[in-house]
């Protein structure tokens, strides 16, 4: 898997909240046996219009998030079906890292990105950041200020930096596994095999409930 | 010191722990359907490795299978995804439930019936509705396809230890009202990423009353609400379940009678703790419909579609876009929605006792005109006991369609699909935006209530209408 360190690139901006993965890359897709071939794909029916031709109400067809590298949307974001096809067409289409908001509701907290789509971008090196809703909020309002706008995310500091003429910049909590397995980068199977005298330990004593003989 | 059910299964099934926390857990059962599992497969054929239980494996067609002629697979890109399925199970070893299979039917309606599905145990798939297995006291959750690739070479999987959510239904259902209503209330009231982070438990005495087939249909939906997993303690209706039938792969006899005393200890003790609790009265629900274009955005049957400023946890942008996309005007009753197709199916409401709700409303009755109607049984198992019971007939007589076992019309990745702008009665799961076909308009109901809206051509309060 590739690793994550650090990245600087153009910034876009989806004023959305509870994207879910049918709308990031619609169920027809699915169908392939393959990991690549979804950079068209993303966002599929809002991106297109029924003719096939770009939708340019859509804001990702906008010439000015051309070759953006960085996608902020808003809370919830992959909810839904568990395709990871989600994560392999917003990383074909471009797009390094996904920015969005988690919501302080009283005294619970609703992370930003749905576990399963968060899970499947660790496992595929898409860094997923979660910031607070002023935060993300002001980078909305950056973005639509200042054409153009880069930001860098680095993943070793744990900090967003926009780079306006004064910088600013966003502090971010991680898991520090997820945080590690994105910058080494390594291949999980191989590392979970080298535990291997663990797993079969287990097995030894463990027992999965499967009957001894099948009708 | 007191255990919920969740941390009786999680603790027994740890392999190892990281630094932080994270845990390499063992995966008792490992469902495989032809959408998420080629890349996983793939990936083994590359890293040459092998799938370590494939004994703990099995696999079925469910997603892209035709519910008609099931000879033909038109979609030469569906038939390729189906043949792939076929083709690794047979190099892997896996039992593979194909369409020549009397068994064959969606993966999550068909673990639970071939015995599969068993208390105690943690199940895995590449799909989010795993959370349906949860019912018999299972730790059971969706993956993604990498994960598919690391439990069929590892049989383990790495997961960060989720929180504790209990639910508690209390009271008992009022007539016409049923698991359906009671997730789809749940999901109203916490959003679609209240559960995120969490295990829900689902309790109370009006969940003890569920029917296995019904707590399934409440398990199924819990990632609906962003939640990990869903789960109900096993009980003596759960066992009674395992016993019924020959389940190939439950336990029998003596193992039968020794696994049911292990069965009974799994329940939550009775001071243990959870991070979050909510405790619902299930005598105050009424039929729900959808309105919207996520399963959090639902209303009772008596209710209006609401104004784009007064809906809690959503913009007014968020509002205006899905009742736009949904064709819709506030202030319009929900019994005044015009439907043109109802399908009663899927993962969430097609085992027979969802068929035998439908029938009960259709007997005698007919479809109303310009409507069509899709009944497509979870599996081949419960289609054959429906036409046991004469239920296909009762459909057939009032102007339904009648079809084979399949993911059909939930998720529109076979021919079963919603034109643009054609709304649906459906008893399935989901109601993204073209999530039944592109342009498509979805409303989640029970199968009483798609039966009713099927007879009427509109929706109706199943408690009060004849």
């Amino acid at each position: 898997m590739e690793s994550f360190k650090t990245h600087r690139g153009l910034l876009a901006v989806l004023d959305r909240a509870n994207v879910d993965t049918d709308q990031i890359i619609p169920k027809q897709f699915l169908k392939s046996i393959k990991r690549t071939g979804f950079e068209s794909n993303l966002f599929h029916d809002w991106r297109y219009l029924a003719d096939g031709k770009p939708n340019l109400d859509f804001e990702l067809n906008q010439p000015r998030f051309k070759n953006a590298t960085i996608l902020v949307a808003r809370n919830n974001f992959g909810c839904g079906s568990s395709r990871e096809h989600a994560v392999w067409a917003i990383q074909q289409y471009g797009f390094k890292a996904v920015i969005a908001p988690f919501k302080e509701q009283g005294t619970s907290c609703v992370p930003a990105f749905a576990d399963i789509f968060r899970n499947n971008g660790t496992k595929n090196g898409l860094l997923t950041v979660e910031l607070k809703e002023s935060e993300v909020e002001e980078i909305f309002q950056m973005v639509n200020r200042y054409q153009g706008l880069e930001a860098t995310v680095d993943l070793e500091h744990q900090c967003l930096t926009l780079h306006l003429a004064e910088e600013i910049s966003f502090h971010f909590d991680i898991d520090s596994s997820i945080k590690e397995d994105l910058i080494r980068g390594l291949d999980e199977i191989e590392q979970t095999l080298h535990a291997q005298d663990k797993i079969t330990s287990f097995e030894s004593s463990h027992n999965t409930q499967l009957p001894k003989h099948r009708v | 010191m007191a255990k919920t059910l969740f941390e009786k299964i999680w603790q027994r099934h740890v392999v190892s722990v990281l630094f932080d926390g994270t845990t390499l857990l063992y995966i008792d059962r490992h469902l495989i359907h032809e959408v998420t599992s080629p890349q996983a497969f793939e990936g083994l054929r590359l890293s040459k490795r092998k799938v370590r239980r494939p004994e703990l494996t099995f696999a079925t067609m469910d997603h892209n299978v035709p519910t008609d002629d099931r000879t033909v697979i038109k979609d030469p890109i569906s038939k390729a995804q189906v043949e792939a399925l076929t083709k690794n199970c047979k190099e892997f070893g896996i039992t593979l439930y194909d369409l020549k299979s009397d068994l064959q039917g969606i993966v999550h309606i068909i673990g639970p019936e071939l015995g599969f599905t068993l208390p105690g145990t943690t199940i895995v798939c590449g799909d989010s509705h795993t959370s349906t297995h949860g019912a018999f006291g299972t730790l059971a959750f969706g993956i993604g396809t990498s994960e598919v690739e690391h439990v069929l070479a590892t049989q383990c999987l790495s997961q960060k230890r989720p929180k504790t959510f209990k639910v508690e239904f209390t009271g008992q259902l009022k007539p016409w009202v049923t698991a359906k209503d009671m997730i789809l209330k749940m999901i109203g009231l916490i959003g679609t990423a209240g559960g995120t982070g969490y295990v829900l438990e689902y309790c109370g005495s009006a969940v003890k009353s569920l029917s296995m087939e019904a707590r399934m249909t409440m398990c199924n939906m819990s990632i609906e609400a962003g939640a990990r997993a869903g789960m109900i303690a096993p009980d003596e209706t759960t066992f009674q379940y395992i016993a019924q039938g020959n389940r190939p792969y439950a336990p029998k006899g003596k193992n039968f009678d020794e696994s049911v005393k292990f069965w009974r200890t799994l329940a939550t003790d009775p001071d243990a703790k959870y991070d979050r609790t909510l405790t619902i009265d299930a005598s105050q629900i009424a039929p729900q419909v959808t309105w919207g274009t996520n399963p959090g955005m639902v209303l009772d049957v008596t209710e209006r579609i609401p104004e784009p400023d007064k809906v809690p946890g959503y913009s007014r942008k968020d509002v205006e876009q899905a009742l736009q996309y949904m064709g819709l005007k506030p202030g319009t009753p929900i019994t005044d929605i015009k439907i043109d197709t109802v399908f009663i199916g899927s993962c969430t409401n097609a085992r027979i006792e969802d068929l035998r709700s439908a029938a009960k409303i259709f007997k005698g009755k007919k479809v109303a005109p310009k409507v069509r109607v899709l009944i497509v049984p979870g599996s081949q198992q419960v289609r054959k006991q429906a036409e046991t019971e004469g239920l296909n007939q009762i459909f057939e007589a009032a102007g339904c369609e009648w079809r084979q076992s399949g993911c059909s019309m939930c998720l529109a990745m076979n021919p079963d699909q919603l034109q643009p702008g054609e709304r649906s009665a459906s008893t399935s799961n989901r109601n993204f935006e073209g999530r039944q076909g592109k342009g498509g308009r979805t409303h989640l109901v029970s199968p009483e209530m798609a039966a009713a809206a099927a007879i009427a051509g509109h929706f109706v309060d199943i408690r009060i209408w004849k």
